[in-house]
């Protein structure tokens, strides 16, 4: 048996990892919701915003959470463009096309990485890099617990946007009903541009807060694109609550799993726990029961 | 042919089926009326499979097949078409039909042969190398009922065949499923189209909010208070008998 | 008739390569066009004929390819013999990961994302248990003779990755003309329509899943004989299940010739990048994804629309 302060202070490691993967999965969740597609790009696209704010510190000596509103702003504009320009255009009314297109985009991205920064991995120090909070007796590194409160904000913010501003309403009604809101004079193409924008501005958030305590190389993506799919899953697809929920219970899988089987062995959790969603509860935990259904 | 004992049904707090108990011979046309969301479509899925009844028992040739799944029960001589037609759209007439003869058939030759006596069974046959997806709505009707009747069935469902077709085309369908009778398939059909029931079926069931409420010929049915009451209210009822 | 000349012309033509063509580079790549056109049709098999997307497709390499090399490595047997031990295996995975998933009725992206966890799921235990080899890998012993089939030469390869061809060829071929794949298109297009015909449509999916799966861990075993060694990123890394998507996609989903044509067009562009890039890593697969996004956006219908418009 596990001493239960070290249980406990994994427990809460796990909620602050799970709260960064919750923004990355929020990004995504709401891709999936209003687009309907599965942004397979999307840890490529985390991967530049993390080198974006490396850089921003490395260059220009801002402060990782100063670079806050340069990030946020910047990915904005860079899913906007992505979706207006590119994966709209490649659309051709075929999902396999928007598989193929963000497939595309992720290995150009993880290879321009690699091309201009090479494989090595890097990570920045601050004054507080190294810093710890005491929480009800667990230590708890300081960039850490900021990760937690700001991924918690972020998501609140973007729940506030969806639910409450004109902009919320008019994504929801093109998430719902596409060609509905298409008669009733909404430009569609715009809200699909501004969601995959704000997706990836989620991305941005979420760079800011992670590299103070993580790292960057070119593959940095790739493990969160799989996490954010099965946390997209679990929190029922296109739910925010859900994905909140869920990013923080991958969190917490994972880090128990860690603890109980190491470092390697432990992510076989998350996986086991997607596939068993998938299997017997595939509307996802938090998503409305489909009812009785025909059997096909 | 076909029993079935205490169906009963339930979607939620809805009771789509309520102790639904009827038998089709051998033999005939049996037509299954009532108003929208009177529970014809859940029996169909019941009986063809597709549905898992809460309680009751489907009995179809002497055997209990209560929740058999639908393959099995076309195996066993018992074929539907679906009231949104359903083809493979990629597919040609030609190929669509084939699926069905394959029942019966492990060669492709024949059961492509095949394919095209019964398309000419229903009037296909100019269409066989046409996409599905290329067809008229009656047109795709006629496809969901060749496939269906390929299986070679003893009994067959139909849902809804008649639904959206215009007079001539209507006019033209009838003897078409007069034919499948005539060759000895019994057919039970849902169908909207009273004038149609009137002409084609020997044999009239009536259900309204889940429940039989009569079950005659034609001629029975047209005169039955409760039939309609459940269709018109209950004002037209009493005008009617008054 | 003239899908089965066309394979035929082909199987001749790719034969009678070595006889004319000696450069190592050549064979090479005409090698790697048949081993990705391998996977595209293990893939096209199961998405392309029977409307099942998976992306974990890598599941079923990663286990032919590490089956293969557990049986040389450990119990000492001919490469020959573990080749269908190995198809076997692939093939049990497929029916397993099938067996779960169709029995769930799991269509569509979930189908897709479960096989996904599935091959991450075995990446991890790859990682972590000893007869894989753990993160290190296993490592073929060398014996280069046609008897441990580890060929002294190209050609050898290039014939043994031909007849893997062949067979998924054949295989799509009798797709086309069987009961089975009459099912197995009805299943494709419409799940319910096919039940009501008499389709045991859970049995045909996993009957489909299972060839599928077998192809690919034949893919999986030609990879170990080829490179001589595995580990659990090479084997169960997304990278394969792109790779066998990639091709029938671009070349035509659910045709017999799609993957061939996809390998070919796909490896051409990556020898064209790597050219015109140089030596600067990762500078030829920037090339590489900017061309595949280029032609999707220029040619929605891939290249096997672009060859039947022209061809009209």
């Amino acid at each position: 048996m596990l001493d239960p302060q070290i249980v406990f202070a994994a427990l809460l490691n796990g909620l602050t990892q799970g709260a960064v993967y919750a923004l990355v999965a929020l990004g995504l969740t709401l891709i999936y919701g209003v687009l309907h597609i599965i942004n397979f790009a999307h840890g490529a696209l985390l991967m530049a915003a993390l080198y974006g704010v490396f850089f921003l510190n490395a260059r220009f000596g801002v402060d990782p959470y100063a670079a806050l509103p340069v990030m946020v702003p910047a990915m904005f504009a860079l899913g906007y463009g992505l979706q207006r320009f590119v994966i709209g255009r490649a659309r051709h009314g075929r999902d396999e096309n928007v598989l193929l297109v963000t497939l595309g985009l992720a290995i150009v991205l993880e290879n321009a990485a690699l091309a201009a920064f090479k494989s090595d991995t890097r990570t920045i120090e601050t004054a507080y890099t190294f810093s710890t909070v005491n929480v009800a007796g667990a230590m708890i590194a300081v960039p850490k617990a900021v990760a937690f409160l700001g991924a918690v904000a972020a998501a609140a913010l973007m729940l506030l946007l969806v639910s409450r501003t004109d902009l919320g309403r008019a994504i929801r009604a093109v998430a719902k009903e596409p060609q509905g809101a298409r008669l009733v004079g909404i430009d569609v193409e715009h809200v699909f541009a501004v969601s995959f924008g704000i997706g990836l501005a989620c991305l941005g958030a979420a760079a800011c807060f992670l590299l103070p305590a993580y790292y960057v190389n070119p593959q940095v993506g790739n493990g969160f694109v799989l996490i954010a799919i099965t946390i997209v899953v679990l929190g029922g697809m296109g739910s925010f609550a859900g994905a909140l929920a869920g990013g923080l219970i991958v969190g917490v899988i994972e880090s128990l799993g860690g603890l109980w089987l190491g470092e390697s062995l432990g992510q076989i959790g998350i996986f086991l726990a997607f596939i068993g969603i998938l299997l017997f509860r595939p509307q996802g935990l938090f998503g409305a029961s489909v009812g009785k259904s025909g059997r096909a | 042919m076909l029993e079935l004992r205490s169906l009963s049904v339930r979607f939620g707090g809805v009771q789509a089926l309520a102790d639904v108990s009827l038998s089709v011979a051998s033999g005939g046309i049996a037509a299954l009326i009532g108003p929208n969301g009177a529970g014809k479509s859940t029996l169909f899925g019941v009986v063809s499979g597709f549905l898992a009844p809460d309680s009751g028992t489907v009995r179809f040739l002497g055997e209990d097949v209560t929740g058999l799944a639908p393959h099995r029960l076309c195996r066993s001589g018992l074929a539907r078409t679906f009231q949104i037609v359903q083809p493979f759209a990629s597919q040609t007439v030609r190929e669509n039909i084939a699926v069905g003869a394959h029942l019966a058939r492990a060669s492709r030759r024949e059961a492509l042969a095949h394919a095209e006596s019964v398309a000419e069974r229903v009037g296909l046959a100019p269409q066989l190398d046409k996409l599905a997806a290329a067809l008229t709505v009656a047109g795709r009707k006629r496809l969901e009922l060749a496939r269906a009747l390929a299986t070679g069935p003893r009994l067959l469902l139909l849902d809804e065949v008649l639904a959206g077709l215009n007079p001539q085309e209507l006019a033209a369908m009838l003897p078409v499923v007069r034919g499948i009778r005539d060759a000895g398939v019994t057919v039970l059909m849902v169908e909207h189209v009273m004038q149609a029931v009137m002409n084609l079926a020997d044999r009239v069931l009536v259900l309204n909010e889940g429940r039989l409420i009569a079950d005659g010929t034609p001629a029975q049915i047209a005169e039955d208070g409760r039939v309609i009451e459940a269709y018109l209210g209950r004002r037209a009822a009493e005008a009617a008998h008054a | 008739m003239r899908e089965l000349a066309g394979i035929a012309a082909f199987a001749l033509a790719a034969a009678l390569l070595p006889a004319f063509v000696t450069s190592g580079f050549a064979l090479n790549l005409a090698i790697m066009v048949l081993y990705s056109t391998l996977l595209g049709q293990a893939w096209n098999l199961l998405a392309g004929f029977g409307g099942q997307y998976s992306f974990g497709h890598a599941l079923f390499f990663g286990t032919g390819a590490y089956a293969a090399a557990a049986l040389q490595v450990h119990l000492g047997w001919n490469a020959w013999l573990a080749l269908p031990a190995a198809v076997a295996c692939g093939a049990a995975s497929g029916v397993l990961v099938g067996a779960l998933s169709f029995r769930y009725g799991l269509r569509g992206s979930y189908f897709a994302l479960v096989t996904l966890a599935f091959a991450e799921v075995f990446r991890i235990l790859a990682n972590s248990v000893a007869f894989t080899g753990g993160g290190v890998g296993l490592l073929l012993p060398l014996e280069e003779s046609a008897a441990a089939m580890q060929f002294a030469g190209k050609p050898g390869f290039l014939y043994l990755i031909l007849a893997l061809v062949l067979a998924g060829f054949l295989l799509c071929w009798w797709l086309k003309r069987s009961r089975f794949g009459a099912w197995l298109a009805a299943v494709r297009d419409n799940e319910e329509s096919a039940a009501a015909l008499g389709v045991d449509v859970f049995r045909v999916k996993l009957a489909a899943i299972a060839m599928s799966a077998a192809l690919m861990a034949a893919g999986g075993v030609f990879y170990v004989q080829y490179f001589h060694y595995i580990d659990p990123h090479l084997a169960y890394g997304p990278a394969v299940s792109v790779e066998a998507l990639l091709g029938p996609i671009v070349g035509g989903l659910g045709t017999v010739f799609g993957p061939l044509l996809g390998a070919a067009v796909l490896q051409a562009l990556g020898e064209l990048t790597r050219n015109l890039a140089g030596d600067v890593p990762g500078a030829s697969l920037v090339a590489y994804g900017v061309a595949l996004v280029a032609m999707v956006m220029f040619l929605p219908r891939g290249v096997a629309g672009l060859l039947a418009r022209r061809g009209a």
